[in-house]
This record gives C-alpha cells, sequence and structure tokens, in this order.
C-alpha cells in the first residue's frame, strides 16, 4: 500500500513549523508519530500535498511537572509518557492509559499531540484529556491561544484546532484521589469497544469530594460527563448512587454499529467498564 | 516529489538510498538496500514482521517513510546474529521450537531483543505484554514465549559469570 505523493518538510524550530504550514496552507498536514496519518494515506482517505515532519522540533518534546502543574508537548511520545516516574507521582492515571494504547511499537512513535490533535473517537487520550480538565495550547499565524480539552472535540475528525494551528502542549493540574482507566477491546492492541477515565477524591469522612468521567469511542466525540460526575459528588458512592451515575453517562453516549458489534453490545459494555472503573478509581481513593 | 538521498546506518554500516518521500523504510529496506530480514506480513501496523529497531526502539518499517528515518541508525535480525554466529535469541527459538513456518520470527526476534534490552529480567507476563505488536499464525505464541524467557536467563547467567 503506497500513499499520493507529496513534498515533505522538516522544520527545526516551531516558528518555522506554523510558518511552512501557513505558507503550504490547505494541502498542507503536520506529521507527528504517523501511526494515525500514515495508514490513512495507505487508504488514500488522506492525500496531503505537503508533510510538515515536526521530529526536529525540540521544544515539542517535554515532560514538565512545576509544583501542582504538568505541561506535556505535543511531540512527547506515548512510550516517553510511560516512562516517566516523575509524571506517574502527578498523575497515574496517564500511564495507565498510555499502556492501553496499541501496542509497544506504536507506543515507541505515537505522540500525545497526534493522538489528541487526531479527533478520531476511537482515540484513547481525548477522554482522558477531558476527564483532566486539560488545557490544549494552539500556534497559528495569529500567535497562541488555549482551549480546553473538553471544548476541544466538534465531531469525528472535526475539531477546534485551525487548519494552520500547531497544537504545541498540554497542560492539566495534578491528581490527588483515586483514578481508574478502564478499557474493553476485541484484543490487545486494539481501539475501544468503550472505555473510561475516572478520577474521585474521598474526603476523610467517606464522602465523594470531587469526580471527573470521561467515555471513549462511545459518539463521534469523546464525552465528559458531567451530570454523572455531579451525582458522585452529591451523593456519594453508595450502590444507588453509582447506579444513577451510570444511568446518566450511559444516556449520552450514542454508541454506532461497526466491526466491533452492534451498538445495542456497546450499550452493555460501557455500563459495565464505567462501573467498573468508578469501583477500582473508589478502591484507590 | 522527485527522490532524495537518504543515509542510514544499518547494522553498523553507512549506507544510502535514492527514494521519494512517500517510500516507506521497509520496501527501502529489502528492495533497494536488499535487507530482507525484515518481512511483509500486513502492511497495516498489525503484525509486526516488518519490525526493526530505530535509535533505540522497535518501530513497524510499513509506517515510517524512510525519510523519516533519515541520519537514524537501524538494527535489523541481519545485524543481530548470522548462520554462523547465532544471537542467544536465535538460538533458544531454534532450542525451544518458537518458530513454525517461520515468517514473524525476524520481528519477533528483534522486538525481543529490545524488550530485554529494556526489562532483562521479565516475568511471562511482561514477556506477553512485550511482544503484543508481534503476530504469530503458527505457534500459538507458548514457545515463543518460552524461548524469550530462555534467551533472558541465559543472558542474565553469562551476564553474572563475566
Ligand atoms: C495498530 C494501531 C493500533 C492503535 N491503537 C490505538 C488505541 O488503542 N488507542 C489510541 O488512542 N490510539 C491507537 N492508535 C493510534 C496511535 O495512538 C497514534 O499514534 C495516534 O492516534 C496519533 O499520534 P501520532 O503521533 O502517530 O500522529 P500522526 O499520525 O502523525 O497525526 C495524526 C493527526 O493529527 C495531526 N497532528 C499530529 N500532531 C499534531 C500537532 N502537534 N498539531 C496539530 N496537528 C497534529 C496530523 O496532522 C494528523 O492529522 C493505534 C494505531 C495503530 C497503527
Ligand atoms: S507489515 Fe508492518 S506491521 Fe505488518
Ligand atoms: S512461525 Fe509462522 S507466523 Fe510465526
Amino acid at each position: 500500500m503506497i500513499t499520493g505523493s507529496f513534498d515533505y518538510h522538516q522544520p527545526g524550530t516551531l516558528q518555522e513549523a506554523v510558518a511552512l504550514l501557513a505558507k503550504l496552507g490547505d494541502g498542507a498536514r503536520v506529521l507527528a508519530g504517523g501511526h494515525s496519518l500514515i495508514p490513512t494515506m495507505k487508504l488514500r482517505l488522506a492525500m496531503p500535498e505537503h508533510l510538515i515532519d515536526l521530529q526536529a522540533v525540540r521544544e515539542l518534546k517535554k515532560i514538565q511537572v512545576t509544583g501542582a502543574e504538568v505541561c506535556i508537548g505535543a511531540m512527547t511520545t506515548q512510550a516517553e509518557l510511560i516512562a516517566s516516574d516523575e509524571l506517574h507521582r502527578a498523575a497515574p492515571i496517564v500511564r495507565e492509559t498510555s499502556l492501553q494504547i496499541a501496542d509497544p511499537q506504536v507506543r515507541y512513535l505515537g505522540t500525545i499531540g497526534g493522538n489528541v490533535a487526531n479527533g478520531d473517537p476511537g482515540n484513547d487520550m481525548p477522554a482522558l484529556m477531558q476527564c483532566l480538565d486539560a488545557t490544549f495550547v494552539l500556534s497559528g499565524p495569529d500567535g497562541e491561544r488555549s482551549v480546553q480539552a473538553r471544548e476541544f472535540y466538534e465531531a469525528a475528525y472535526f475539531t477546534a484546532r485551525d487548519d494552520l494551528e500547531i497544537l504545541t502542549e498540554i497542560r492539566f493540574a495534578a491528581t490527588s484521589g483515586g483514578y481508574a482507566y478502564e478499557k474493553q477491546k476485541r484484543k490487545i492492541g486494539d481501539y475501544a469497544t468503550a472505555a473510561a477515565a475516572v478520577l474521585l477524591g474521598k474526603g476523610a469522612d467517606g464522602s465523594c469530594e470531587q469526580a471527573s468521567i470521561a467515555l471513549t469511542n462511545l459518539a463521534d466525540t469523546p464525552l465528559y460527563c458531567e451530570a454523572a460526575s455531579a451525582q458522585l459528588v452529591e451523593n456519594g458512592l453508595t450502590e444507588p448512587s453509582v447506579d444513577a451515575a451510570v444511568a446518566s453517562a450511559m444516556s449520552q453516549i450514542d454508541p454506532v454499529d461497526d466491526n466491533r458489534g452492534p451498538a445495542e453490545f456497546k450499550r452493555h459494555v460501557a455500563a459495565i467498564i464505567l462501573r467498573r472503573a468508578i469501583q477500582q478509581a473508589w478502591a484507590r481513593a | 516529489m522527485s527522490k532524495q538521498t537518504i543515509n542510514l546506518n544499518v547494522n553498523g554500516q553507512s549506507v544510502s538510498a535514492e527514494a521519494e518521500p512517500r517510500e516507506l523504510l521497509i520496501h527501502v529496506l529489502r528492495e533497494q538496500l536488499k535487507i530482507t530480514g525484515p518481512h511483509i506480513g500486513c502492511e497495516t501496523t498489525h503484525c509486526g514482521a516488518c519490525t526493526v529497531e530505530m535509535d533505540g526502539m522497535s518501530v513497524k518499517a510499513c509506517t515510517i517513510f524512510a525519510i523519516q528515518a533519515q541520519g537514524k541508525e537501524i538494527t535489523t535480525i541481519e545485524g543481530l546474529g548470522n548462520p554462523d554466529k547465532l544471537h542467544v535469541l536465535q538460538e533458544k527459538f531454534r532450542e525451544h521450537h518458537g518458530l513454525q513456518c517461520g515468517y514473524c520470527t525476524p520481528g519477533m526476534i528483534t522486538r525481543a531483543h529490545r524488550l530485554l534490552e529494556e526489562n532483562p529480567n521479565p516475568t511471562e507476563e511482561e514477556v506477553r505484554f512485550g511482544i503484543s505488536g508481534n503476530l504469530c499464525r503458527c505457534t500459538g505464541y507458548q514457545n515463543i514465549v518460552k524461548s524469550v524467557m530462555a534467551a533472558a536467563e541465559e543472558l542474565n547467567t553469562t551476564e553474572s559469570a563475566s
């Protein structure tokens, strides 16, 4: 399988990359790990005339934990996220999620920036970022701006990122309390049939002080479940309260029939996966 | 776009090839450089038969444009051992019947090599997880895992003896 022809560019700085993208315009795409883009190009579902490879842009490769703030450069690979003990101490849900993405070879090259910018509902990082309430920093010809992960996804492959913008970094607050990323897949290395990211904070009196829930591959965008999260904070982790939270999240999903199964099956799986994620996060809180 | 010169270090040797940007690393390795150890099983990033090492990472050479590998160090199965001097992993795959048709084997061993570099003392579960990007249609994996575990043990013994 051979992709269409393209011109290859390798800028050395972010400034150069942004300028090049602005100059080349619509026919250009940035290339990060290539593990979503190259398969798409092989199928000729994408036929960019220019690829702007970001591998030499050093400033996009970093993991910084400053106090309670985490900042990750877009070109940081999934393998680098997994390997970072500092990141693991600040937000252990990131390693737990990354280890469930694809396989080792894909994780050596696949980047966090490519995963969240791609806009594929099957990607695992977008729901994780919504769960973490992350901020995406975008750089374009008109300068820099920030968009919340919870506001970023519009439809499958449509995001708030303008075609001429490069996603440069991802910021979120370090987490405390319990966490879980639970994913049902057909086989190891597969995209999710259903997956759930959950963060829960437990008070000294056993109450639920903080909750954040987001879901992967159950609609044409990742889903932040605001009402379900609020439900747990209000009513705690009793069985009826968890039932109500799951029911609330399930009212938000809109799965479709595909090779991972009929929508009915996915609804069934989604409820089980979310319940497991909530239980696991609470046990760790 | 016209062809460009791609310089690589493959198995310790500096080599170059002329390729269009859209040419995949696996095609340049096999068709131009005649390094046919890495195989093409699926060409869709699933099977791992094309696995090579690039600057210390296991990668699927069917999902990298050769031009992305410009200036990088590549190791293939040819760089690990040869018929006169098998790598410990090759020796153990032979001994424990870690292969049947052998199609997946170069990718499997190249991947296992990196896995053991990063984790010299893996549990069986870690081996299974570590080679999960490599598919085998023949063996049922049992003997592959055995072979990798045996290679780890041997490498650890020789290391502590020396
Ligand atoms: C076999 C296989 C299994 C996989 N399984 C999973 C899985 O289970 N879960 C999962 O989440 N993913 C999975 N993936 C996808 C993988 O994680 C990709 O690496 C990831 O989706 C994209 O990251 P990338 O760095 O490879 O981006 P690329 O493929 O290079 O880019 C993807 C898209 O994002 C754009 N882009 C990339 N970086 C930026 C940036 N900084 N700014 C703006 N736009 C940018 C590109 O132009 C392109 O449109 C799988 C891939 C394969 C091949
Ligand atoms: S040929 Fe590359 S993964 Fe199958
Ligand atoms: S030995 Fe035949 S595919 Fe693995």
